[in-house]
Formats: structure tokens, C-alpha cells, sequence
């Protein structure tokens, strides 16, 4: 009987022949990191260990994104924090307004994370990884505390859900209205202790940018990690990126996994998730009319350049409805300074939208367009929890860039087809 | 230590961390800081009537959402001395098991107990009791390994007692 690709990857990390789902492992892991919110409380927890230094200063990345720029004293002094530890324990990956992006938008584009890798973070959406190949999971502080101490970390093997979506993608579907369409089917606990791995013909032509988006929300469904099977896209992604060697580690095909989905999307509509779940997952004609205040296109989810490449070519020439207040906020320096040299920022600046630096900001109610009492906001963001973005009787949809663009310039949420002159 | 008794607030279907303590207040890892903010989002006046003792009953998934370790620390930090609930979300479960916070899983008990409900659980047995009713349950055992993590006090002492371990060897 072969194993999964989660298998194969957590055995390799414990120095086992072979895994089976529920086993209790130590892994040795090979990058490990926090933001400003989880790292000052790992750097607390660690400092109670006692151990004088970290296990490899140049596998641990910290990364302060969520109120960066510092909003306020408070922030301020929790990135202080981390930058004293940097310094003290010579941290090599530590990445400050003016070079910094998102965490998650961040790591793989700096080639920090590779297939094949364990590679834990303090927070939720480290499965992003999962697009490379890399077993990637999110943890709390004080597991990255531990994790920092002694390069290892304990798993309880997960067993394996893969999804294979065929057909041909309708234009204006990406990774985010597949990944939408998923966590509808399976619920947000749908996939709860397990892997997901995506797979199909769909993804074996979906772009790098694409697959992030899927990984990154492979947690709405409850999932452990969202793994996709590196290939050609990925090989091609990490050329001249890659900081260290790595190994591609893919599962067997006679490998048994828990379930196994197989979905034809090539009727799927664009996808908007209904506020309070990312579950609530219709069509977008389902929801169209619904009127919006503000519109977000930016996160580890949906901030990349292909991201912002999609928003721009419906915003070209046209301006966000007089009601709508548009925001949106390239992931990474990079991506911000390439959106600028494709002239997609003056696209975005004449369609009157508001461009930020890299922040997490609006995502998770932060910063940088907070909501008021009985907003709406469309965001191509990953949650629209109860007062996730601000006020808790605000409201939040949750879409892919496309969608977003039209519904900021239509003033409410509308499919991209039905802004005239767009191809 | 074992034995603990409290009244019940209960809760819903997956609570998720947003709810458990809102993203507004993580500008501080101050503890009694964010206990003041706990629950706030899922019930705005918890933090005024939770007291010490109390014990949190929820649905499924209960934590889901970011890897936030400031939600169990909130819950902790409140004076909660459990949460059962039918199920966990995997980050909270593990936050939890870290940090000291104690959590029983059991669909049982979560379906059965109503708020103002008073209940003794024996933690090391796993055994809930509802007083009133005298109805017992008995939730699902913790694997060995992380009932050692919970004996150390959390894993920041566990990793501690095997890393003295490793200097105590050279
Ligand atoms: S962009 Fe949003 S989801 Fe992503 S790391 Fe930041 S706060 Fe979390």
C-alpha cells in the first residue's frame, strides 16, 4: 500500500519509513514562523524555556504584517519586541515595513519555503505553503516557542481528503472561486484534522498564484494543510527562487486517502461566500444587486500580482461607483513595485481607488478601512466572520478580484460580464 | 486540581476565534487585558458575568479560524476552568493543550447542558457530572502523550524538562 503525500513528507521530517494517519510524531522542521500578533507571545513563551539560543537562526522567519505600519503605541511596541529578539538572536528572515509583505505572499515569493519542507507558522494560513508542496500548518505561540527552542515539533498524522477538479475553467474563475466552491461543499469543518489535496487537470494548469489562494483557505474547511502536488508550474516558480535545495515529494498513486472528491467546474459561475461563513459559498448571480460599501482586494489570499492584473483590466478607464469606497493593498513590496512598473497603480488611482503599502489592515479589522455599524463590504479576503472587518453588524462577501473590480464599479455585487466592454 | 465545579454559559455551533476574542484588542498578548474582551463578539456582556469557575459549553468546532493562542489565554485568563464542546477546531485544541487551558470533548454533554446548569468534572477521569439532574458523562480520553504535556503544566515546561535533559547528558 503506498502513502500520501502528507505521509511521505511528515516520515521524511521524522526520520520513519512509513506513516499512518493518527500516529503521534516528533518532526524536525525547516522553517518556522510568527507575525506581530504570535511572535511576541512565542518569544515570551520561549524565554521561559531557557535554552540561550534559537535552533538555526536562519529557519525561523518573523514577520510583522498585521498592524504594520504600526497603528498605534500598542502595535508598536509588540513589533518592538520581536526586533529586540531579532537582534539578540541574530534572526536572519525578518522583514519591516518598506521590505515586508504579507507573511504568507511574502515566504514563498523570498523562495523561504519549498515542497517537500515542514514548515510551521503562528498562524492560521500557513497552509498557503501547501501550493509548493510543503507540508505548511499553523499552530499557536507557544508551538512556535517549542518549535524555536529545538527545531522539532509534535503532529498527529492526518488522514487525506483529495479533491480533483476537471473540465475548463470559464473566464474570470480562478483558484479563489474553486476554493470558495470546496469549502461549500465540505463546510467549514468539513475537512477538520485532515489534509486536503488538490489535484485534476484544472490544477495542473492553474498558475502558482492561483494555487496559493487554494491552500490559503484549505483552514476555512478546517483542514490541517492544503497540499497540491508540485509539477512543471511549480519547478518553473522556484527557478532562481529557491534559497535551499529541496526534494519534491509527491504522494502514491495506490495510496488510500479517508475521501475522495472528483468535480467537474466547468459550469462553475464566480463564486461570493455570504457573510458569517467562507461555507456559505452561491454563484454570483445568486447574490447579485447586493449593495456594497466598500470593496478590499489585497491579503495573502488574493493580493498578488495576477491578483491585481485581473482588478486592473476591468478598472482600466473606469471609476468605483460614487457610494463604494475601493482599497486596495498589494501583498509585497514586490508585487507593489511590479503593479507599478505595469501601470496597474495608475489604473487603480484614476478609477479613484485608495492604495495602500503591504498591510494585513482591513483583513481582520485592523487598520487602513474598518467598517461601521451595518456596512457591507466585498473582500477578496479569506473571512467574514462576525465583525471580522470591523463592527460587529457589518457584513462581509467574500470573492475572488475579478468579481470585487466589477462590484466596486457597479456599486453593488455584480458577475464581471455584466460591466460592458470588458474582455 | 482534579476536580472542578462550576456553573455553565453555553454556546453555539463553530465560535470562531474572531468571536472568542475580535482581532480589534491584538494589539496587546497582555492576558487580564484580553480576558476583559472574552467572548465579547459571540455575547457582548460575557466578560461582565463570567466569574471565576465557570465552564463554557459549546457546539461543534469550537475555535476555529486563526491560530490566535490569545483565545484560550482570554478564556483562561477569564477564569474559565474548562470548555467542553462537541468538537474543537485543531489549532484551538493544541492551544489549548499548550497553554494549560483544560477542554473535554464529549457530543454528549455538549447536546445535554443548559446554561445556569451546575457541573462537577473530574478532569483526570474525564467524567462530567450535571448536578441537578445527576446526569454523567465521560469524554473522550486524551492520548498519553498529551496527557504528559497537560502533567508538565503545558509544553513550554515539557520542552523545558527535556532540554535540561539534553545540557544535564553533554
Ligand atoms: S492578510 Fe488576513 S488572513 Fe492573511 S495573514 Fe494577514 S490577517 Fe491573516
Amino acid at each position: 500500500m503506498g502513502q500520501t503525500m502528507a505521509e511521505k513528507i511528515l516520515a521524511r521530517a521524522a526520520g520513519k519509513k512509513r506513516l499512518s494517519p493518527g500516529e503521534l510524531i516528533n518532526a524536525r522542521i525547516d522553517m518556522a514562523l510568527g507575525n506581530d500578533i504570535t511572535a511576541p507571545v512565542a518569544i515570551r513563551e520561549f524565554k521561559k524555556i531557557g535554552v540561550s539560543r534559537v535552533f538555526d537562526r536562519e529557519r525561523i522567519a518573523l514577520i510583522p504584517d498585521h498592524f504594520a505600519p504600526n497603528k498605534d503605541i500598542q502595535s508598536a511596541e509588540q513589533v518592538d519586541v520581536m526586533r529586540r529578539f531579532v537582534r539578540e538572536q541574530g534572526i536572519v528572515h525578518f522583514y519591516e515595513v518598506g521590505r515586508m509583505g504579507v507573511e504568507h505572499a511574502l515566504l514563498p515569493e523570498l523562495g523561504l519555503v519549498l515542497p517537500g519542507e515542514v514548515i510551521i507558522g503562528a498562524d492560521s494560513h500557513t497552509c498557503t505553503y501547501g501550493a509548493l508542496g510543503a507540508f505548511a500548518t499553523g499552530v499557536g505561540s507557544t508551538d512556535l516557542a517549542a518549535a524555536m527552542a529545538t527545531g522539532e515539533l509534535w503532529f498527529k498524522v492526518p488522514q487525506t481528503i483529495r479533491i480533483n477538479f476537471k473540465g475548463r475553467l470559464a473566464p474570470w474563475i480562478g483558484g479563489k472561486d474553486l476554493v470558495l466552491f470546496t469549502i461549500g461543499r465540505l463546510g467549514v469543518d468539513g475537512a477538520r484534522y485532515c489534509a486536503l489535496e488538490f489535484g485534476g487537470p484544472v490544477i495542473g494548469e492553474l498558475p502558482m498564484d492561483g494555487r496559493l489562494t487554494i491552500s490559503n483557505m484549505a483552514i476555512e474547511a478546517g483542514a490541517k494543510a492544503g497540499l497540491i502536488p508540485p509539477d512543471k508550474i511549480t519547478e518553473e516558480y522556484l527557478k532562481g527562487r529557491a534559497r535551499r535545495p529541496y526534494e519534491i515529494i509527491r504522494g502514491d498513486e495506490d495510496a488510500s486517502v479517508f475521501q475522495e472528491y472528483e468535480w467537474d467546474v466547468s459550469d462553475l459561475e464566480p463564486q461570493v461566500s455570504l457573510p458569517p461563513s467562507p461555507a456559505n459559498a452561491r454563484p454570483v448571480s445568486e447574490v447579485a444587486g447586493i449593495r456594497l460599501d466598500q470593496v478590499v482586494i489585497g491579503s495573502c489570499t488574493n493580493g498578488r500580482i495576477d491578483d491585481l492584473r485581473v482588478a486592473a483590466r476591468i478598472l482600466k478607464g473606469r471609476k468605483v461607483h460614487p457610494h463604494v469606497r475601493l482599497i486596495v493593498i498589494p501583498a509585497t513590496q514586490a508585487v507593489y513595485l511590479q503593479a507599478l512598473q505595469e501601470g496597474l497603480l495608475e489604473i487603480f488611482i484614476e478609477a479613484e481607488a485608495a492604495v495602500s503599502t503591504p498591510t494585513c489592515g482591513p483583513c481582520l479589522g485592523g487598520h487602513m478601512g474598518i467598517l461601521a455599524g451595518e456596512e457591507t463590504a466585498l473582500a477578496t479576503t479569506n473571512r467574514n466572520f462576525v465583525g471580522r472587518m470591523g463592527h460587529t453588524t457589518s457584513k462581509i462577501y467574500l470573492a475572488g478580484p475579478a468579481v470585487a473590480a466589477a462590484s466596486a464599479i457597479a456599486g453593488c455585487i455584480v458577475h464581471p460580464d455584466e460591466i460592458k466592454g470588458v474582455d | 486540581m482534579s476536580l472542578l465545579k462550576g456553573k455553565v454559559w453555553t454556546f453555539g455551533h463553530d465560535i470562531d476565534t474572531d468571536a472568542i476574542i475580535p482581532a480589534r484588542y491584538l494589539n496587546t498578548s497582555d492576558p487580564a487585558e484580553l480576558a476583559r474582551h472574552c467572548m465579547e463578539d459571540a455575547d457582548p456582556d460575557f466578560p461582565r458575568k463570567v466569574t471565576p469557575g465557570d465552564i463554557i459549553v459549546a457546539g461543534k468546532n469550537f475555535g476555529c479560524g486563526s491560530s490566535r493562542e490569545h483565545a484560550p489565554l482570554a478564556i483562561k485568563e477569564a477564569g474559565v476552568a474548562c470548555v467542553i464542546a462537541e468538537s474543537f477546531a485543531r489549532i484551538f485544541y493544541r492551544n489549548a493543550i499548550n497553554i494549560g487551558l483544560p477542554i473535554l470533548e464529549s457530543p454528549e454533554a455538549s447536546a445535554f447542558l443548559k446554561e445556569n446548569d451546575q457541573v462537577e468534572i473530574n478532569l483526570a477521569k474525564g467524567e462530567i457530572v450535571e448536578l441537578s439532574r445527576g446526569r454523567k458523562f465521560t469524554a473522550v480520553p486524551f492520548p498519553p502523550f498529551m496527557q504528559e504535556i497537560m502533567a508538565a503544566g503545558g509544553l513550554i515546561n515539557f520542552v523545558k524538562r527535556k532540554a535540561n535533559l539534553k545540557d544535564s547528558s553533554k
